[in-house]
This record gives structure tokens, C-alpha cells and sequence, in this order.
């Protein structure tokens, strides 16, 4: 058994848990506990593998394990990670412990949010531990059907037809991928030994060339789906809108990173040619995503759709920097991820925390809530620094890895476009502080609001994990890079052969 | 030498931001406000140390050896693109570091009476330390992205800081301006730093510097658009360094800017931040000169600012944007010293770099004075019109006295400090061509002519109605004006020659008496007529306002540079791109998608009916079925 499945393991005992909870103060503790020991498990896990990596053990993936699941189609369980995966695991982990105190007073069906809640995290987990095509696939689909029950019992707004739409869009990619998969599965050998394993496969490197190019483009639409790519991302603000906060926080902080990290680990690594010939199409598309989002984000009133607008832009800026294929905008694109996970959360848990009090998420209605609520508006004020990419806190070192990685092609095509990819910076800082002005400056604009209060302890708790998280990257970027770096080597090297 | 202390200057202020910030409200205002004065006197004293160990040094090979006591890496990009933090010490470095620090001490003191009692004094403390913190990062960076890094922070703290008063809902979108307006330029500079490290694969400054040529060689045969590589990397970082020091046009942030408290307005918008951009060129100066067409643009920049500055700060009332707009143009001297150099050597052309330098100095000094000043004005008349002033100097006599030392200054009227600064900087220009030096010595003269407009407004003139006597300011900020009167007198002595040149040799300052008896006459005369029109009240001035109706309506709306923004960013960004592009998401691509839900329904509404239950329609169409496949197989079995 390896020590990866503990991943699996515990969501699974704390499911059985709640299951078993009587009232709100047992299922907070399971989740608590629960939670609490994910994260652990998931610093532990960068501990060792770190150590590992310190001892001299290069191989591609650590702690792996292979139990074969079904054999006629050569369907294994087999896990391991690297260090990307590492990072993500470390990602989810924090949002799902911040995601737990987010929804301390969840109502109504406590249990079963919790449990569904659970479950989408075993789908991520697994999906980041798994190096079996069909497994990672299977996760995948474990993670995205909860969100459907989310959405649609603990909405609000318009949540029916968001949760319809939401789960329509990203099972339309699913379908995508999975015929993208299969593609890959029976041109997985040269010698008819058909294989699921990404690493086998890889080796092999028997997907002929002109089938790269039909299955690049099946995967790498089918993950964009999720990763919001320009034009298939009009399932986000709807769907944001209409979450509740924990699933907001993530989805938005985890699973649009599964997208992103599909995107490499399968439509990228194990198809290098249909990569170089085919990047530029999707490089615009990404490269659209970028700026649209941006600027659509410039206009919006909803709280919530100025946010899920501008994760479609810095989700468009790492399936960009991806689709760059050097090691350092690769890099840079998986810091990306995790500051966008991280400070998207954030955002999405501050949103909650304020339309919980002021029952509006329209701009125009609020004003002054610095005044009425510091604690939060503070917080909000970080996450906007943060996203407006201020040194000393992820947003910067990401980007910056990101710019300096994309600059080092010399061709006009990809100069051009990392140039209008820089300008979001612009822009980003236009929406931010737009909205930072209208709704936390200025005087109240609701005689009402002045009775609200102010973030109670575990709202606190929640925020604070994330603001550290964010703060810990930002000021202390050369770790996070360097376990990072070494593992993406091996894919853009792969590439650019 | 040891500097393994330098490091306290910048760690004690991020402490003390850390401390002010996640306990400020622990704090009494009292406590607050002593305890950041404190540290910053003990930061202060700290960068003094550096500063006489530094210029008590000596020489080697007849310059001031660069010292880096501190450099590790923070984070890689490649094997070769790494950013390091670490601390350089050079003239110029340890020359900023005084100047922050003496300024910052000073706002610090006197902060504590102009703000007493405010409403979120422990955050105004928490905010300054930041600012000084990054302000202090800025000038010691050892490459370009630290600085970089610690441009955005000394914005941010500047947002903030504008932003102090954030009921206000002008004082909100001043912040905001500020730092979205410099957040543009950053793009260019970002951009620069980009195209300057493809090429030259390095950050550091020491490597880009090194002897000139290494650049040049780096990137020799890339041209784009017509100009090399090295002129766009050079003119794009110039450009963020424009939007930092509110070069025109990118200057429209600073006039708003004075949204923010007085004392704040002293220290980041009249003596450190707004002079990073001169800094900034001045640190990148070797490369700079191999890139002359930059130079020549950054001269023209920096003369059009100065011209327009001054003559804008000539028609406001607002006696914080008359400083403002000084600020903006006093920086364009700066700015037009580095642009005429055309050498290293300070007797062959490299004056400008040294006269850039020395008038950074002295500038700082009396313009935070003029500023606090000004803050003294406003706290004891409760207003920043010109209108609501006058004949105050019987009531303020130190505000006075200080405010006139410094008004002397900047008008260049010796001995005072601004005085020698300036005349090496007309030396500089008229060593460059007589075209420069005539400009920039006429612009000297609007200078002194709206100083004195300004000084005999507030202090002379027709005394307005007080609802109370004003009276002078407390000890807290009377201090700081005596000390900053005090160096603004005694400056213009300091031999800068001896310890700031382009080259780094020491360099002997002597009066070009041409140029300054030339000035100092345009500045006499000017100020004559400021006193002749100003100083008691008369109808003179509304004579000449109306004489000249168009240009100061012009001048007056800042030759409606603003509107110019508003209708680019608000008609063209807002409503012709993002409008569109939002309209065009929810309407159009979300639609196709909706699209497809739809026709999937409506398609699943046209066939359900084939499910209806009814036996006579299944048998009816199993009929019809069957005598149509009848008929096919009869086709094709009996006609071929």
C-alpha cells in the first residue's frame, strides 16, 4: 500500500463519519479532524518527497504504487507523484481545510453537504495521484458529478440552471476526453501491448503522429473545458454565482486546476509532436481568455462574476504559459495554479462572508464596508494585492515566472502575444480597484449595513490559513519553484525534442 | 569595512510595519507614534553609520568601490535569470539613504501633531513604516527586478497612503488613479527589464553596467522598428521610471495625489518616491549613455514636463497642487541634467549626472519643507485655497520664515541649498547646447516667479476671515521646519563633487559665473514681479488674468490633460471594449451554448410525441414502416 492512498483512505473514513453524525457539533469535529489530517498528511508528503528528492532519488515519480484493477483492458491503480502533483496535493489540501470552516454553519442537510463535499475531494486527490489514464479519468468524473447536488440544493440565485449548465459544459468536455483517452489507450504501443500507465505510455512513445493531432486537440479542449478556455467558459461565472461558498472556494481553487494540470500531465506529455504543430490555435484561444476575461471582469456588478471573469483570465494565463513549453513558463504556470487556487478561495470565502451579512452581491448597493467590517475588508484588500500581482505575495512571482519564461521565445507570433498577456496587469489592477473602491472605501451606502458585524472566529481561522498560504509563497517563492521546476524539466524536454 | 549591520535598515522598518499593523489597535495613538518614530530614528542613525564609514572610505583606483554586504537568491527563472534580494552600497545608494531617512524622520515627528487624534493613526504609522521599508528597498536593490519588486511596493504603500482618508470619496479615486496610472508605466518598465534580460541574460546591475559595451555587444544587429533593441529595452524602462517621477504625460496621478494627508504628500510625493524614476535612470547611467537617442528622448520629455509644469503651477489656488505641480517640474531638471550628459567624464559632458544628483538632494529638503510648511498652513486655516490665506505671516511666524528659507531655495537665489544645485544643472544644459540652457533657464524663472506668487499669497496679500485666530503649530512639527531650514541653508556647501560623479572620481564644483549671475538675475526679476503683482492686494492680477483669458483658462485645467485620460479610459476602454466584450460573452458565446440546450429540447419536444402510449399510432407507423421497407426491398431485388 502506498503511502499515496492515505489520500483516498481518509476522505473515504471521514464520508463513514459523517455518515454516522448525529448533530452539527459531530460532523464539525469529523470534518475538522478529517480535514486537519489531510493537511498534515499533505505537508508530510512534501516533506518526504522533498527529502527523497534531497537523498539523489531521481526517478520521474515517487512513492509508486500498482495494483492491477481490471484486467481485460489493462486498468490499473496506480499512483505516484511529482512534484507538481505534490504541490496540488498540498493546494487541495488547504482549501479543503479552509473550505470546512468556510461552511461552519451550513443549513440546511449539513451531513450531505459535508459528505458530498468529501466526496469531490476524494475525485481531486485521486485525480492528481493517479499515473493510470483510465483511474486519473474515473477521479475526474468523482469530482465533477458532486458539484451538480452542490450547487443545486445549497445554491442560490438561478441554481438549477447553473448546476444544469455547469455540469452539461464540463460533461461535454468529459465526453471529449474520453474518446481522446481511448485514442491514446490503443496507440499506446508499438508491440500491441496496450497500456493506461502515462509513464509506459510516454516511454513508448508510439502515438503516431498524425493521431496526435486528432487526440492533442480532444484532450487538450476536453481539460481546457474545466481550465476555462476561451470559448468554453461560460459555465463559470453562472456556476460560481451560484455555489455556495466552500464549493465556490473549490472549485475555483482546485478543480479549474485539474483542468490545467490535465492539460500537461496527459494532452501534453504523452503527445510532444501534436504539442509543437498544434500549440499556436490554442495559444490564441488562451491568449483571448486572458484579456477577455480581464476586461469583461471591468464591467461586471456581480461580486462573484467579477471573480470567476478574472479566473477565467489567470486560468487562461496558465494554460498560456503552458502551451509556451519551456521549462521556466511551465514553471511558472503551476505557480500560477496554486496562487490562483489560493487567493481565488480566498476570494470566494471573503464573497460569502459578505453577502452572508449584506445579502447583496451587486457592487452599486455596497460602500464603506471598511468601516463596518475591518477584519474582512482587510482581507479582501490582500486578496486583490495579491491578484493584482503585488510582490511579496504569490500573484507576482508566479506571473513573473510566467513573462520571463514566455519571453524567451523570439518568433513575433508567441512575442506578441505574451506582450498583450503582460497587459493584464494593467487591467487586472483596473477591476480590483474598482471594485476595492465602490464596495470597502468610500462612504456606507446601505444605513442598513451599519448594523452588520464583523468575521467571527472560525470565518477568521478560514481566511487567515489562506492569507498565509498566499503570503508563504509570495515571500518565500524559491522552494515552491524549485520542487516544481525539477519535475516539469522532464515534460518540456520531452516537448521540445 | 563591516556593513553586516546595513541589514537592520531594512529589517527594523518591515518590524515595525508588522508590529504597527497586526497590533496598532492594541496601541494607544501615543505609543504608535512614538514607538515609529523611534525606530525610524534608530534607522536614521543607522544609515548616517553607513554613510560616514562609506564616504570616510578610501578610494580605490580613484573611485568609490560598489560594496554588496548582501545578495542571496529569492527565487530562479532559469540557470541564469535569478532575482537576488541583498543590499548594494555605492554614492548614490548611500546618498538615497540619507535622504530617506532624514525625510522620513522628519514626517514622522511632525506627524505625530498633524495627525493627533486622527481616526486611524496607528494604521498612518503602519502605512509610513511600509513605505519606508520599501522605500529603503528600492535604492539599495542589486538588480533591476529587486527594484522592481520594491517599485511596486513604494506604489502600493503610496495607494494606500492617498487613500488614507478612505471615506472620502475623492481621496478614493486619487489612490486609485495613482496607482493605476503607474501601474501602465510599470508595463513598460516590466517590458524593458523583459527585452534587457533576453538579451543580456542578466539582472544585475553590476553586470549591466560593466564597462558600457557589454550591453551594446550583447544585443548588437536586433532592431525592431527601426531602432535597435538596446534603445526600445532602454526608452520602455525609462518609461516606467516617466510614470514613477510624473513625467508628462504620465504626471496626471501626482495633482490628485495630494488627496492624502500633508505629511504624506512631504515624503513620498515631493522628496523619495517621485524621484525613483531620476534614480532609476541614474543607476542604469552607463547604459543609458550607449543608447543616446534615449537620451535625447528622455531630455525632451523632461523639458516639456519642466515647461508645463511650471507654467500650470502658475494659475492654481490650491496651495498643495501649486507644490505638486513645482514637485513635477523641479523633477523634470533632474531629469533633463541626466538627458544632456553625453559622457562618463563629469568635465567632458558627465556634469548633468552629478548636478541630477546634488539637486535630488537639496530638492528633497526644501520641498519637504515647503510641504510641511504647507501642512502647517492647512492645519491652522483648515483649507487648501489660496482664498481662505493671506497675511499669515504675523500669526505663523516659524511656518514663515522656514517657508520663505525655501522658497529662496527653489527660486535659486544664493547661498541656499537650491541655488548651487540648480546653476550646475543650467551648466550642464548650456554645456550641451545653448538651446537647452536658454529653455530650462527660463523655465528657472517661472519657477521662482510662482514660488513667490505662492509665498505672498499665504503670507502677505489680503487677509481672509478666520472663524478663528489662527495660530502656530505645535513643537512636533515646528521642529522638523527648523532642522529641514536649517539643512536647506547649509547644503549648497557640501563639495557633492567630491562624493557623487558620474565616473566616480572626484569631480571640483566651480560656479560657471556666466550661467549664474544669468539666473540668478531671471530669478531676482521674477521675483520682483511676483512681489510687484502679489505681495499687497491689488487688481493687477485679474488685469492679467484677463488679458490672457484662453491661456489661463488653459493653464488653469492643466491644458485638460485629464479630460484627455477620462475619454480614452471611460468612453474608449470602458464602453467601446469592455462593454462589448462582456455584452458579447453573455449574449453570444453563452448563447451558442444556451443555444445548444435548447435545440437539444426543442428537438426532444418535436419527438416525444412519437412515445405517446396510444396502440393505433405505434401500429399506424409500424404499418407505414413496413410497407416502406417493402417497397425498398421490391426496388432493389426486382427493378435491377
Amino acid at each position: 500500500m502506498s503511502i499515496l492512498s492515505i489520500f483516498v483512505i481518509i476522505p473515504i473514513l471521514m464520508m463513514g463519519g459523517l455518515f454516522l453524525s448525529k448533530n452539527m457539533n459531530q460532523i464539525r469535529t469529523v470534518a475538522t479532524i478529517g480535514s486537519a489530517l489531510q493537511l498534515i498528511a499533505a505537508v508530510a508528503l512534501v516533506v518526504l518527497f522533498c527529502g527523497k528528492r534531497a537523498a539523489g532519488d531521481t526517478a520521474e515519480m515517487l512513492f509508486m504504487a500498482d495494483h492491477v484493477w481490471f484486467q481485460a483492458l489493462n486498468i490499473h491503480y496506480a499512483v505516484g507523484v511529482d512534484g507538481v502533483s505534490v504541490a496540488m496535493i498540498l493546494l487541495s489540501a488547504i482549501i479543503v481545510f479552509a473550505g470546512v470552516f468556510a461552511s461552519w454553519k451550513i443549513n440546511p442537510l449539513p451531513k450531505e453537504f459535508f459528505m458530498w463535499l468529501i466526496l469531490l475531494s476524494i475525485g481531486v486527490y485521486g485525480f492528481f495521484i493517479s499515473i493510470d489514464l483510465f483511474t486519473m479519468f474515473m477521479f475526474y468524473e468523482v469530482a465533477l458529478i458532486p458539484m451538480y447536488l452542490l450547487i443545486g440544493i445549497w445554491g442560490s440565485g438561478k441554481k438549477y440552471y447553473s448546476a444544469m449548465k455547469l455540469t452539461l459544459m464540463l460533461m461535454g468536455g468529459s465526453a471529449l476526453l474520453l474518446l481522446g483517452i481511448l485514442g491514446i489507450y490503443f496507440n499506446s504501443s508499438a508491440d500491441g501491448n496496450l497500456t493506461m500507465n502515462i509513464l509506459e505510455i510516454a516511454a513508448n512513445d508510439a502515438i503516431p503522429h498524425s493521431l496526435q493531432k486528432i487526440f492533442f486537440p480532444l484532450t487538450f479542449i476536453g481539460f481546457g473545458v474545466l481550465g476555462a478556455m476561451f470559448p468554453f467558459h461560460t459555465w463559470s461565472p453562472d456556476g460560481h454565482a451560484s455555489a455556495p461558498t466552500a464549493v465556490s472556494m473549490l472549485h475555483a481553487g482546485v478543480l479549474m486546476k485539474l483542468g490545467g494540470y490535465g492539460c500537461f500531465r496527459v494532452a501534453m506529455y504523452l503527445m510532444p509532436y501534436a504539442t509543437q504543430e498544434l500549440s499556436w490555435i490554442f495559444l490564441i484561444l488562451t491568449g483571448i481568455s486572458v484579456f477577455y476575461g480581464a476586461y469583461s471582469a471591468c464591467v461586471q456588478t456581480d461580486l462573484k462574476y467579477i471573480n470567476a471573469y478574472s479566473s477565467v483570465s489567470h486560468c487562461g494565463l496558465v494554460l498560456f504559459a503552458l502551451l509556451m513549453w519551456n521549462t521556466t513558463a511551465m514553471t511558472g504556470a503551476i505557480m500560477q495554479m496554486l496562487s490562483h487556487g489560493l487567493m481565488t478561495a480566498l476570494f470566494f470565502a471573503l464573497i460569502g462572508m459578505i453577502y452572508g451579512r449584506t445579502h447583496t452581491r451587486d457592487i452599486r448597493e455596497m460602500g464603506g464596508l471598511m468601516k463596518i467590517m475591518p477584519f474582512l475588508s482587510v482581507c479582501y484588500v490582500i486578496a486583490g494585492l495579491a491578484s493584482l500581482g503585488l510582490p511579496g505575495l504569490s500573484g507576482f512571482v508566479a506571473e513573473m515566472t510566467i513573462f520571463v519564461g514566455a519571453f524567451d521565445h523570439t518568433d513575433t507570433f508567441r512575442r506578441v502575444f505574451t506582450i498583450l498577456a503582460c497587459t493584464s496587469i494593467v487591467i487586472t489592477a483596473v477591476y480590483i480597484l474598482r471594485v476595492v473602491g465602490k464596495i470597502l472605501y468610500g462612504p456606507v451606502q446601505d444605513e442598513h449595513h451599519l448594523k452588520l458585524t464583523d468575521a467571527v472566529w472560525y470565518e477568521k481561522f478560514s481566511t487567515i490559513v489562506l492569507i498565509i498560504a498566499v503570503a508563504g509563497i509570495g515571500i518565500f517563492p524559491l522552494w515552491v519553484s524549485d520542487l516544481i521546476r525539477e519535475s516539469i524539466k522532464v515534460i518540456s524536454e520531452r516537448i521540445i525534442q | 569595512m563591516d556593513y553586516s549591520f546595513s541589514i537592520l535598515i531594512l529589517a527594523l522598518p518591515l518590524f515595525m510595519f508588522l508590529t504597527l499593523a497586526l497590533g496598532g489597535n492594541k496601541m494607544s495613538q501615543k505609543f504608535a507614534g512614538l514607538l515609529g518614530t523611534a525606530g525610524l530614528l534608530t534607522i536614521a542613525v543607522l544609515s548616517y553609520m553607513v554613510a560616514f564609514q562609506y564616504f570616510g572610505m578610501d578610494r580605490v583606483d580613484g573611485i568609490r568601490p560598489a560594496l554588496m554586504p548582501y545578495n542571496f537568491e529569492w527565487l530562479s527563472f532559469t540557470d541564469k535569470l535569478t532575482i537576488n534580494l541583498g543590499i548594494l552600497l555605492d554614492p548614490i545608494s548611500v546618498m538615497m539613504l540619507v535622504v530617506i531617512t532624514t525625510v522620513s524622520l522628519m514626517v514622522h515627528i511632525y506627524s505625530m501633531g498633524y495627525m493627533h487624534g486622527e481616526r486611524g493613526f496607528q494604521r498612518y504609522y503602519a502605512f509610513l513604516s511600509l513605505f519606508t521599508f520599501s522605500m529603503l528597498g528600492l535604492v539599495v536593490a542589486t538588480n533591476i527586478f529587486q527594484m522592481y519588486i520594491f517599485w511596486e511596493l513604494v506604489g502600493v504603500s503610496s495607494y494606500l497612503l492617498i487613500g488614507f482618508y478612505y471615506t472620502k470619496p475623492s481621496a478614493v479615486s486619487a489612490s486609485k488613479k495613482a496607482f493605476i496610472v503607474t501601474r501602465f508605466a510599470d508595463l513598460g518598465f516590466l517590458l524593458g527589464i523583459l527585452l534587457l534580460s533576453f538579451y543580456t541574460e542578466t539582472f544585475s546591475f553590476d553586470q549591466l553596467t560593466a564597462d558600457g559595451g557589454f550591453f551594446l555587444t550583447s544585443t548588437s544587429g536586433a532592431t525592431f522598428m527601426g531602432c535597435s533593441v538596446a534603445a526600445w529595452a532602454m526608452a520602455l524602462i525609462f518609461m516606467g521610471g516617466a510614470g514613477k517621477s510624473a513625467m508628462f504625460p504620465l504626471h496626471i496621478w501626482l495633482p490628485d495625489a495630494m488627496e492624502g494627508p500633508t505629511p504624506v504628500s512631504a515624503l513620498i510625493h515631493a522628496a523619495t518616491m517621485v524621484v525613483a524614476g531620476v534614480y532609476l535612470v541614474a543607476r542604469l547611467f552607463p547604459v543609458y549613455l550607449s543608447v543616446p537617442e534615449v537620451l535625447e528622448l528622455i531630455t525632451w520629455v523632461g523639458a516639456i514636463t519642466a515647461l508645463y509644469a511650471a507654467v500650470v503651477a502658475c494659475v492654481q489656488s490650491d496651495i498643495k497642487r501649486v507644490l505638486a505641480f513645482s514637485t513635477i517640474s523641479q523633477i523634470a531638471f533632474m531629469i533633463v541634467a541626466l538627458g544632456v550628459c553625453t559622457s562618463m567624464i563629469p568635465s567632458e559632458g558627465g556634469l548633468g549626472y552629478m548636478a541630477s544628483m546634488f539637486h535630488l538632494f537639496t530638492h528633497a529638503m526644501f520641498k519637504a519643507l515647503l510641504f510641511l510648511g504647507a501642512g502647517a498652513v492647512i492645519h491652522a486655516v483648515h483649507s487648501n485655497e489660496m482664498s481662505d490665506m493671506g497675511g499669515l505671516r504675523k500669526y505663523l511666524p516659524i511656518t514663515h520664515i522656514t517657508f520663505l528659507i525655501a522658497c529662496l531655495a527653489i527660486a535659486g537665489i544664493p547661498p541656499f541649498s537650491g541655488f548651487f544645485s540648480k546653476d550646475e544643472i543650467l551648466a550642464a544644459a548650456f554645456n550641451k547646447s545653448i538651446f537647452w540652457g536658454v529653455w530650462m533657464t527660463v523655465v528657472a524663472a517661472i519657477t521662482a516667479f510662482y514660488m513667490f506668487r505662492l509665498y505672498f499669497g499665504i503670507f502677505w496679500g489680503k487677509e481672509a476671515k478666520h472663524e478663528h485666530t489662527p495660530h502656530e503649530s505645535p513643537a512636533t512639527m515646528t521642529i522638523p521646519l527648523i532642522i529641514l531650514a536649517v539643512i536647506t541653508c547649509v547644503a549648497g556647501f557640501i563639495p557633492f563633487g567630491e562624493y557623487i560623479t558620474s565616473n566616480g572620481e572626484a569631480y571640483h564644483i566651480h560656479l560657471d559665473m556666466t550661467v549664474a549671475i544669468t539666473s540668478v538675475v531671471c530669478a531676482v526679476v521674477a521675483i520682483l514681479l511676483a512681489t510687484w503683482l502679489f505681495a499687497k492686494p491689488n487688481s493687477k492680477p485679474e488685469k492679467m488674468q484677463a488679458a490672457l483669458p484662453r491661456l489661463h483658462k488653459w493653464a488653469y485645467n492643466r491644458f485638460y490633460m485629464d479630460n484627455v485620460y477620462q475619454f480614452v479610459t471611460h468612453r474608449i476602454i470602458f464602453a467601446y471594449i469592455s462593454r462589448p466584450i462582456a455584452w458579447f460573452d453573455r449574449h453570444i458565446i453563452d448563447g451558442t451554448m444556451d443555444m445548444f440546450a435548447t435545440v437539444t429540447n426543442s428537438v426532444a419536444e418535436k419527438i416525444k410525441g412519437f412515445q405517446s402510449g396510444k396502440l393505433q399510432v405505434y401500429v399506424w407507423i409500424y404499418i407505414v414502416g413496413a410497407m416502406i421497407l417493402a417497397a425498398a426491398a421490391i426496388y432493389t431485388l426486382c427493378i435491377k
